[in-house]
C-alpha cells in the first residue's frame, strides 16, 4: 500500500510541474540578425539558429528548439530564432535554404557551429549544447589509455565521474551533462562513445548507458586503483544526482544516538541505513568491518557505526546489526547477523522487494516469474559450462546398447540431457567412474534418452535418473539407493559378489561372520549377515534367498545350510532356521530365530537389525531412522560426542528408558547442515552441545534440554518424565508448513 | 421363432451366411490406414483380415499423384536420434517397431516418387506379415443384426465372387476414391485429372483452363507451364496457400509456380466463380467458350453451340472471353459410399465435408457402431485443421482407434503409465519436446495426465482424441476423479487462414509473459478440475479445441521447438502445474530435505518421495557451490566458521 501511495504521488507532482513548464514556457523570440546581436551580453551564452525568412515556420528541428527554451534557460543559457531578412545579410545566413544552422556564442565569440540534423530533438540539443560549453568539466576520451591516464591524473586530487553512452545527443547523455553542470567543478567528469572502452574495465551488459563513480580522491599511493562504483539505476538526470550525492557523502558515520532519529545524507535520499552495533572493547575491529561493508554497500545504502556504551537507548543484547528503511515512519530491525555477506544480503534483499512491490502492482503474473527457485535447476544451470569427463563412462546409443550390456557386466545411467536432476547426478556418477577408473569389472555407461528415447521405453525406463545393472544371466537390477558419489560406489562393490553367498563349510561360515571372507567390502555394509538352514527346510531357504536378492548391493547376506549346521546354532543358541547377524564394527554376532518369515518381512527385520542403537545422524542415513515413527532424541554436537554424554545415553538405553524414542546424534563438523536447523529452533545458533526431543510426528513440537544442566542420566531421566507428562512447553513454535511459492494464469 | 424381417430378407440375399465363420476385425483397403491397422492388430494377436481389391498393398498410389511426385515431404536428416522426434518431420513412414521400415530407407528425394511409396506398403505388409487377402472387391456391405455379436450385428461383406465375410468390426480404410464431378451444360466436354494427359508435348501452344484450386490442379498446371500458350484456373474460392492456413492439405508452395507466373504478368490467370453457373460450348473448331448457365438454358436445347449468347456478348471485356483448347477438371475426391448399403447408414457428412462419410471423433461411423473409418476417409473429424487425411495424421488416429477397440472388447485398458508427482514437469516436457502424434496431429490428438488421489502421483496417456474426453473413462479404462491435465499443440488462435499474412513482423514472442499470444505451434496445457461433460464439450467457445479449462497454460512458441530451456519454458511450466495441483514441484538436494525433515512438518514431493526413501539426490562440490552464490543454499559450513572465530572473544557480537 504505502509503496502504490508513493508513485501516486509522483504521478501528481509531475502533472502540475508540466503544467507549470506549459504556462511558463517562453516562446522562441524571433529575431532579426540585427536584434539578435544587439541583444548578447558579455559571458552568457546563447544559442541561435538563423534562418531563411521564407522558409516554412514548423520543423522537426523547430519543434525541439521549442522544446529546448525552457530547459536552456535553465543553465542560462538564450535561445533565438533568427530570420536572415534580405535588407540585413550576416555571415551567418547561409546562401542555400538547406544549409541553415545553429550557433552558439558565449558573448559574442562564436563557440560551435551546429549542423541541424545534429539536433534532432531536445535531448540532442540541451546535450550538445551543454557539451560544448563544458569542454573543460567533461573530458571526452576514446582509449583505455586516455581513462588510465585522467585517473593518474586525478589520483588524491579528485574523484572521477566516468560514463559510457551510445551516442552523443541521447537522453542518456543530456542527464550525464545535466549533471556535469552541476558537479563539474567538484568531480572529473569523463565521457565515451567507445564500447571497447566499456568493456576494457569489465561491464557485461553494454548494450546500456553506464555510469561509474572512481573514487580517486582517496587515493594516493599511484600505484593502486581508484574504487569504481557502478550506478545500478539507469541514467536519468535524478539518478545520477542522487548517485554522486550518495558517493560524495562520508563513507562511514559514528553516532551514539537512538537509530530511529538519525538521519543522514543517505536517509534523506531514499536509502535504508545500515548500524553497525559496537562496543568499547571491540571498536576498532566494528570499525574495520563497518567500512568494509560500506564499501559493499555504497551507493545502495548508508552505513554507521552505532556506539553502544554511550547510548542511552535500548537495544537488545543480541542484536548486532540495525537496519533502518527508507520508508519513514518504519520501525527499525534489530538483527543478528553473523557475517558481512548476510548484512549485504539483508540489505539487498530488502531493497529488492520493494522494488518488486512496484512491478507487481500492473504485473498480475507476480513479481518472480522468471526467478529461479528450484536449487537444482538452478545450479546445473550455472554449472552448464564446466566440461566433466565425460569421457570415464562409455556412451551408449541405440546401435551400441545391446552389444555393449551382453558383451559385460555394466552400469547404465538412464538421463535426459534436458533435465536438471539428471544432470545433477550425472556429475556424481562420473566420480564415481572416476573413483573406480581401472579397478572395476564393471563398466560403466551412460545413454541420454533425450537422443535415444527409443531405447529407454524399451528397457522400461520412463522417469529419469534412472541406474540399471546389467549383468550376464540376470535380469537386470534397477539401483534404488541415494543418487550420490558413496551410495552408488557402494552398491556397485557389494554388488561383486552373489546374493545371497553360498557358504560351504562350517569354517568358512566362521570367516564371513568375523569379518575375514569379505574384509574389502566391510566399510560399505555394516552387517554381515547369514541365514543358517538344515538341508531339509526348503521353503524357510527359499524366501531367504529371495530376501538376500532383494537386499543385494545394500547389505551381505550369506547362507549356510550345510549338514553340520547344528554346530553353528547351537554355538549361538539359536533353533533353525536362524539368522546371524554380525556387527562388525562392534565386534558383535547377533542370532535371530526365522519362524515361518516370508522373504518380505525378512528383509524389513534384516533392515531394522542393520540400524544402530545411538547411531550419528547424517544426510545419508536419517530416513532409515525416520522409518521408525518415533521423536528423536537428538544430540549437536560441534565435533566428536563427549563420550560421557555418549555413555549416559547408551546406559539410558540400555535400561529400556529411550524405547519410544530414537537417540542419536549429529556432528556439526559432518554434517554443518545441522547448524540450519538449529537456527530454525532457535532463531540463533545456541551454546553446545544441545540435546532435543524432536517430535516430527505429532504436532512438530521440538524440546530442548536445560542448557544449565549437566546430561547425566538422572538429569536426563526426570527431563524425558517431565516431557511425557507434558508439563514443559515446546521452545519451538508448531513448524513451518508447507510454503506457497508459484504463480501461473488462471482462466477467469 | 420367425426373427425379423430384416434378418430373414439378409438370409435369403447371402445364402452362404450361415457357414460363414465371423472375424472379429475386417479392414477394407491395403492402403496406408488399413496396413496400419493391421499392424496393430497384428501386434495385438487379434483375429482380423485386410480385404483388398488390388494385386498389392496401395494400389492408389499406382497411378496417383499423376505427375508421381508425392508432395508428403521425406526429411531424411534432422540432426537429432531421437526416432520420435524424427517423426515429427517424416510424413511417409507408417508406425512399427522396425527401424527398417522407415521410408527414408526408400527415396532420397525430399519430395518422393509415388512408386516409391508403393515399394515401400509393400515391404510394409510384406515384412511385417500383414494378413492382406489381395484381388478381393467387396461390392457390398450389409449388417446382419445378432444380439450376441460384440456391436449388435455382424457386418456381411460380399466380394466379386460371391464370397461372404461375417466381421464383428468393420475398419474402412478404402480412401477417397471417387473423383468429384460437377454437372453442368458442356461438362462432358471436360477431361478429368485421372485421365487427362501427363504427357507436355500434348499440350504444345494450347490454351488451357483447368477447374479446381487444390494440389491436384496446380500439380497439373505446373507439369504444362512451360508448353502452354497460358492456363487459367477457375474454382469457386480463392487460393488457400498452406503455409498461411497451416493446413498441409491447401496448396503447397512447390506446386505454386503458376502463382508466380500469374502475379507476375504473365499470361497465366487465377478466376473466381461458382462452377455451377458455367456452361461450356464447343465450337465447330472444337474450341471450348465458358458461358452461363443461365444463357444455355435460354437459348434451349436444339440451338447449336454458336447461337448460345457468350458473357462476352454483354460485356466486352469478359475475362474468360477467348477460346480454350482443353478444359480440365480437378475438382478432388469423393468418399465411395456405393458398397454400403443403406442399413449401415453410412450417410455423407455436412455441407462443409460432404465428401466424408459421417463419424464421430472417435472415428466410429455415427449411423452404425462398430464401423470405423479410418485414414483419408476419416478427414472429416480435422478437414482443414490437422493432418487426419495424412499418412503422417492418420497413423495416430489409426493408433487411437485401436486403443479404443482394445479397451472396448478385449478388457486392455489404454496404455499408461505411473509416475510420482515429482516426475510431473519431466513427463510434460519429455512430451512436449519430441512426441509425434501431438506434433503432428495437433489439435486433435492430446495426451491427458489424470492426476492421483491427493496430487501424490499421476498416470500419463498419450495420444487421446481431444473431442471424446467426456467419454475419457469408458473409453480408456482409466478413472479421472482428482483432475487432469490436457496436454496438447497449437498454433495462435488469430494466425492461420487463407487471408493471412504470416510473415508479419512480430509474428513471434520471446517473453514468457507473452507466451499466450504464441502464433507458431507451441504447447498448450489445459488443466481441469472435473472432467468436462458432453455438454461442455460440444458447447464450448468458438474456435477453441477444448471447453473452458480451470486454467490454462502456454509454453512459449520456440524457434527451435525445443521446449527445454530452464528459466524461458521449464519455469513457467512448472509454476502452473504447481498452482494448479496446490503443491510444490522443486526439485531440492539431499541437504535441504534433510533439513526440512527436521524442520518442517510437511516436506515438499520430491524430498517425500525420493529422499524420504532413502533416494534422495546428493550435491557435488562444485554444485553446492553454485547454490550458495545463487543464494537459494545456505554455506552451513561457512556460518559455522565464522561461529567458531566468535567462539574465542566471549561476548563479542561484532559481525565479521
Amino acid at each position: 500500500m504505502c509503496s502504490s501511495f508513493r508513485v501516486f504521488r509522483v504521478g501528481i507532482s509531475f502533472v502540475t510541474m508540466c503544467i507549470f513548464y506549459k504556462s511558463a514556457a517562453n516562446s522562441l523570440p524571433e529575431l532579426s540578425p540585427h536584434e539578435y546581436f544587439s541583444t548578447l551580453q558579455p559571458g552568457k551564452a546563447s544559442l541561435a539558429y538563423f534562418c531563411q525568412a521564407d522558409s516554412p515556420s514548423t520543423s522537426v528541428f523547430l519543434e525541439g528548439l521549442h522544446e529546448a527554451v525552457r530547459p536552456l534557460q535553465d543553465y542560462g543559457i538564450s535561445v533565438a530564432k533568427v530570420n536572415c531578412i534580405k535588407e540585413e545579410t550576416s555571415r551567418y545566413c547561409g546562401k542555400d535554404k538547406d544549409l541553415m544552422k545553429a550557433y552558439l556564442f558565449r558573448g559574442n565569440i562564436l563557440l560551435r557551429e551546429f549542423p541541424t540534423d545534429t539536433l534532432f530533438d531536445e535531448n540532442a540539443i540541451v546535450a550538445h549544447v551543454l557539451f560544448a560549453l563544458l569542454f573543460n568539466e567533461v573530458k571526452y576520451i576514446t582509449t583505455p589509455e586516455d581513462l588510465q591516464s585522467a585517473e593518474n591524473a586525478l589520483k588524491g586530487k579528485a574523484n572521477i565521474v566516468f560514463s559510457y553512452v551510445r551516442a552523443i545527443g541521447t537522453p542518456e547523455h543530456r542527464a550525464v551533462m545535466e549533471a556535469a553542470f552541476v558537479y563539474g567543478t567538484t568531480c572529473q567528469f569523463v565521457l565515451t562513445t567507445e564500447i571497447a572502452l566499456l568493456e576494457s574495465i569489465g561491464s557485461e551488459e553494454i548494450e546500456y548507458a553506464h555510469l561509474y563513480f572512481f573514487h580517486c580522491k582517496p587515493v594516493l599511493d599511484l600505484t593502486q586503483e581508484c574504487r569504481r562504483i557502478l550506478m545500478e539505476q539507469p541514467l536519468t538526470t535524478l539518478n545520477i544526482d542522487l548517485f554522486i550525492k550518495t558517493m560524495n557523502a562520508p563513507l562511514l558515520t559514528e553516532v551514539a544516538e537512538d537509530p530511529q532519529h538519525v538521519s543522514t545524507v543517505h536517509f534523506q535520499l531514499g536509502l535504508p541505513l545500515v548500524f553497525i552495533v559496537s562496543q568499547q572493547a571491540t571498536y576498532e575491529a566494528d570499525k574495520r568491518t563497518a567500512e568494509w561493508v560500506a564499501w559493499r554497500l555504497l551507493g545502495k545504502a548508508g552505513v554507521l557505526l552505532l556506539l553502544r556504551d554511550s547510548l542511552e537507548a535500548n537495544i537488545p543484547q543480541h542484536a548486532n546489526v540495525v537496519f533502518k528503511r527508507a520508508e519513514k515512519g518504519v520501525p527499525v530491525e534489530f538483527l543478528v547477523l553473523h557475517d558481512v555477506d548476510s548484512i549485504i544480503s539483508h540489505v539487498e534483499n530488502n531493497v529488492h522487494i520493494e522494488e518488486k512491490q512496484e512491478d507487481g502492482e500492473d504485473d498480475v503474473e507476480g513479481p518472480d516469474i522468471d526467478i529461479q527457485d528450484d536449487e537444482v535447476a538452478e545450479t546445473v544451470y550455472r554449472d552448464r559450462k564446466r566440461q566433466l569427463p565425460l569421457e570415464l563412462t562409455v556412451e551408449l546409443t541405440e546401435e551400441t546398447f545391446n552389444a555393449t550390456v551382453m558383451a559385460s557386466d555394466s552400469l547404465v545411467l538412464f538421463y535426459a540431457g534436458w533435465q536438471a536432476v539428471s544432470m545433477a547426478f550425472l556429475q556424481s556418477y562420473i566420480d564415481v567412474a572416476a573413483k573406480l577408473k581401472g579397478t572395476s569389472t564393471m563398466l560403466l555407461t551412460r545413454i541420454n534418452c533425450a537422443d535415444w528415447t527409443d531405447v529407454c521405453t524399451k528397457q522400461n525406463v520412463t522417469e529419469f535418473p534412472v541406474v540399471k545393472m546389467y549383468k550376464e544371466g540376470e535380469n537386470p537390477v534397477s539401483y534404488a539407493g541415494m543418487l550420490g558419489t558413496e551410495d552408488l560406489l557402494k552398491f556397485i562393490q557389494l554388488n561383486r559378489i552373489s546374493y545371497p553367498v553360498n557358504i560351504t563349510s562350517i569354517q568358512e561360515a566362521e570367516q564371513y561372520l568375523h569379518g575375514e571372507l569379505y574384509k574389502d567390502l566391510l566399510s560399505y555394509s555394516s552387517v554381515s549377515v547369514l541365514g543358517l538352514f538344515s538341508p531339509t527346510m526348503i521353503t524357510a531357504k527359499e524366501d531367504f534367498t529371495e530376501a538376500g536378492r532383494a537386499l543385494k548391493g545394500y547389505v551381505i547376506t550369506g547362507v549356510y545350510s550345510g549338514e553340520d549346521v547344528l554346530i553353528l546354532s547351537n554355538k549361538y543358541a539359536v533353533t533353525l532356521p536362524a539368522l546371524l547377524l554380525a556387527r562388525h564394527k562392534e565386534g558383535r554376532i547377533e542370532s535371530i530365530p526365522l519362524a515361518n518369515t516370508h522373504a518380505h518381512d525378512i528383509v524389513q527385520l534384516i533392515t531394522d537389525a542393520s540400524l544402530e542403537t545411538f547411531p550419528e545422524i547424517t544426510v545419508e542415513n536419517l530416513p532409515s531412522y525416520l522409518r521408525l515413527q518415533k521423536p528423536l532424541l537428538m544430540l549437536f554436537s560441534d565435533g566428536s560426542i563427549n563420550p560421557q554424554h555418549e555413555k549416559a545415553v547408551l546406559t539410558m538405553v540400555e535400561q529400556k528408558h529411550l524405547d519410544s524414542l530414537t537417540p542419536c546424534w549429529l556432528n556439526l563438523k559432518n554434517t554443518p547442515v545441522g547448524r540450519g536447523i538449529l537456527k530454525a529452533y532457535f532463531d540463533t545458533l545456541p551454546p553446545l552441545p544441545l540435546l532435543v526431543v524432536v517430535n516430527l510426528h505429532s504436532g512438530g513440537r521440538v524440546f530442548a534440554f536445560p542448557s544449565d544442566q549437566a546430561i547425566t542420566e538422572q538429569n536426563l531421566f526426570s527431563w524425558l518424565k517431565k516431557l511425557r507428562s507434558r508439563i514443559r512447553n515446546p521452545i519451538s513454535k508448531c513448524l513451518l508448513a508447507l510454503m506457497q511459492h508459484s504463480s501461473g494464469v488462471f482462466v477467469p | 421363432m420367425w426373427g425379423s424381417p430384416g434378418l430373414l430378407l439378409t438370409l435369403a440375399l447371402h445364402p452362404a451366411l450361415a457357414v460363414a465363420p465371423a472375424r472379429d476385425y475386417c479392414v477394407l483397403g491395403a492402403g496406408p490406414a488399413g496396413l496400419q491397422m493391421a499392424y496393430f492388430l497384428q501386434r495385438a494377436g487379434r483375429d482380423y483380415t485386410v480385404l483388398e481389391r488390388a494385386p498389392g498393398p496401395g494400389s492408389f498410389f499406382a497411378r496417383y499423384p499423376r505427375h508421381r511426385k508425392l508432395i508428403s515431404i521425406n526429411k531424411r536428416y534432422t540432426g537429432r536420434s531421437n526416432a520420435e522426434f524424427n517423426l515429427r518431420h517424416d510424413w511417409n513412414s507408417l508406425l512399427s517397431h522396425d527401424p527398417r521400415l522407415l521410408f527414408k530407407h526408400y527415396s532420397a528425394a525430399y519430395f518422393p516418387d509415388a512408386g516409391d511409396m508403393q515399394r515401400y506398403l509393400g515391404d510394409f505388409a510384406g515384412r511385417l506379415g500383414l494378413r492382406v487377402q489381395y484381388n478381393t472387391t467387396v461390392l457390398h456391405v450389409a449388417l446382419d443384426k445378432d444380439r450376441r455379436a460384440w456391436n449388435g450385428h455382424y457386418f456381411v461383406l460380399t466380394d466379386h465372387k460371391g464370397r461372404v465375410y461375417r466381421c464383428r468390426v468393420l475398419l474402412v480404410a478404402t480412401g477417397l476414391s471417387v473423383p468429384n464431378r460437377v454437372d453442368f451444360p458442356g461438362s462432358e466436354h471436360l477431361e478429368g485429372y485421372e485421365s487427362v494427359s501427363v504427357d507436355p508435348e500434348d499440350f504444345v501452344g494450347q490454351n488451357v483452363l483447368i477447374l479446381g484450386r487444390g494440389n491436384a490442379a496446380f500439380e497439373t498446371a505446373e507439369n504444362i507451364l512451360g508448353v502452354t500458350n497460358f492456363i487459367h484456373m477457375l474454382s469457386r474460392s480463392r487460393v488457400r496457400l498452406s503455409w498461411a492456413t497451416h493446413y498441409v492439405g491447401d496448396l503447397r508452395a512447390i506446386n505454386n509456380g503458376l502463382l508466380d507466373t500469374y502475379q507476375l504478368k504473365s499470361l497465366d490467370g487465377l478466376l473466381e466463380s461458382d462452377l455451377t453457373d458455367l456452361a461450356i460450348l464447343k465450337d465447330r473448331e472444337g474450341k471450348f467458350h465458358v458461358t452461363l448457365k443461365f444463357f444455355v438454358e435460354e437459348a434451349g436445347t436444339n440451338q447449336s453451340a454458336d447461337a448460345v449468347t457468350l458473357p462476352q456478348d454483354d460485356s466486352d471485356n469478359f475475362a474468360m472471353r477467348v477460346a480454350y483448347d482443353r478444359v480440365i477438371r480437378c475438382l478432388g475426391w469423393n468418399f465411395d459410399f456405393s458398397i454400403f448399403n443403406e442399413s449401415l447408414r453410412l450417410s455423407s457428412g455436412s455441407e462443409f465435408s460432404r465428401k466424408y462419410p459421417l463419424i464421430r471423433a472417435s472415428y466410429e461411423a455415427k449411423g452404425s457402431r462398430g464401423l470405423f473409418v479410418l485414414g483419408t476417409a476419416s478427414h472429416s473429424v480435422d478437414y482443414r485443421k490437422s493432418a487426419g487425411g495424412f499418412i503422417h495424421g492418420f497413423r495416430y488416429t489409426v493408433r487411437a482407434v485401436h486403443r479404443l477397440l482394445e479397451q472396448r472388447h478385449h478388457g486392455v485398458a489404454w496404455p499408461a503409465t505411473q509416475h510420482p508427482i515429482t516426475q510431473l514437469t519431466s513427463s510434460v516436457l519429455r512430451r512436449v519436446n519430441e512426441a509425434s502424434g501431438l506434433y503432428q496431429m495437433f489439435g486433435v490428438l492430446a495426451d491427458v495426465i489424470l492426476v492421483q488421489e491427493n496430487a501424490t502421483a499421476f498416470e500419463y496417456l498419450e495420444e487421446f482424441p481431444t473431442q471424446m474426453l467426456a467419454q475419457l473413462e469408458s473409453l480408456t479404462g482409466r478413472r479421472a476423479r482428482h483432475g487432469l491435465f490436457v496436454v496438447h499443440m497449437e498454433y495462435g488462435r488469430n494466425f492461420s487462414g487463407p487471408e493471412k499474412d504470416v510473415f508479419f513482423y512480430d509474428r513471434s514472442v520471446g517473453h514468457t509473459e507473452d507466451a499466450w499470444q504464441s502464433n507458431f505451434l507451441h504447447p498448450v496445457i489445459y488443466y481441469y478440475r472435473h472432467l468436462p461433460t458432453e455438454q461442455e464439450v460440444r458447447f464450448r467457445p468458438a474456435q477453441w479445441p477444448l471447453p473452458r479449462p480451470t486454467a490454462i497454460h502456454h509454453i512459449v512458441e520456440d524457434f527451435l521447438t525445443d521446449w527445454t530451456a530452464p528459466v524461458g519454458h521449464v519455469l513457467p511450466l512448472r509454476r502452473f502445474l504447481e498452482n494448479c495441483l496446490g503443491t510444490d514441484l522443486r526439485s531440492f538436494y539431499a541437504e535441504s530435505c534433510f533439513l526440512f525433515a527436521l524442520t518442517r512438518q510437511k516436506l515438499p514431493p520430491f524430498c517425500r518421495q525420493g529422499y524420504l526413501r532413502k533416494q534422495g539426490l546428493a550435491s557435488t562440490e562444485s554444485l553446492r557451490r553454485h547454490g550458495v552464490e545463487s543464494g537459494l543454499m545456505q554455506d552451513h559450513a561457512a556460518a559455522g566458521q565464522h561461529l567458531r572465530d566468535r567462539g574465542q572473544q566471549p561476548g563479542d557480537r561484532r559481525p565479521v
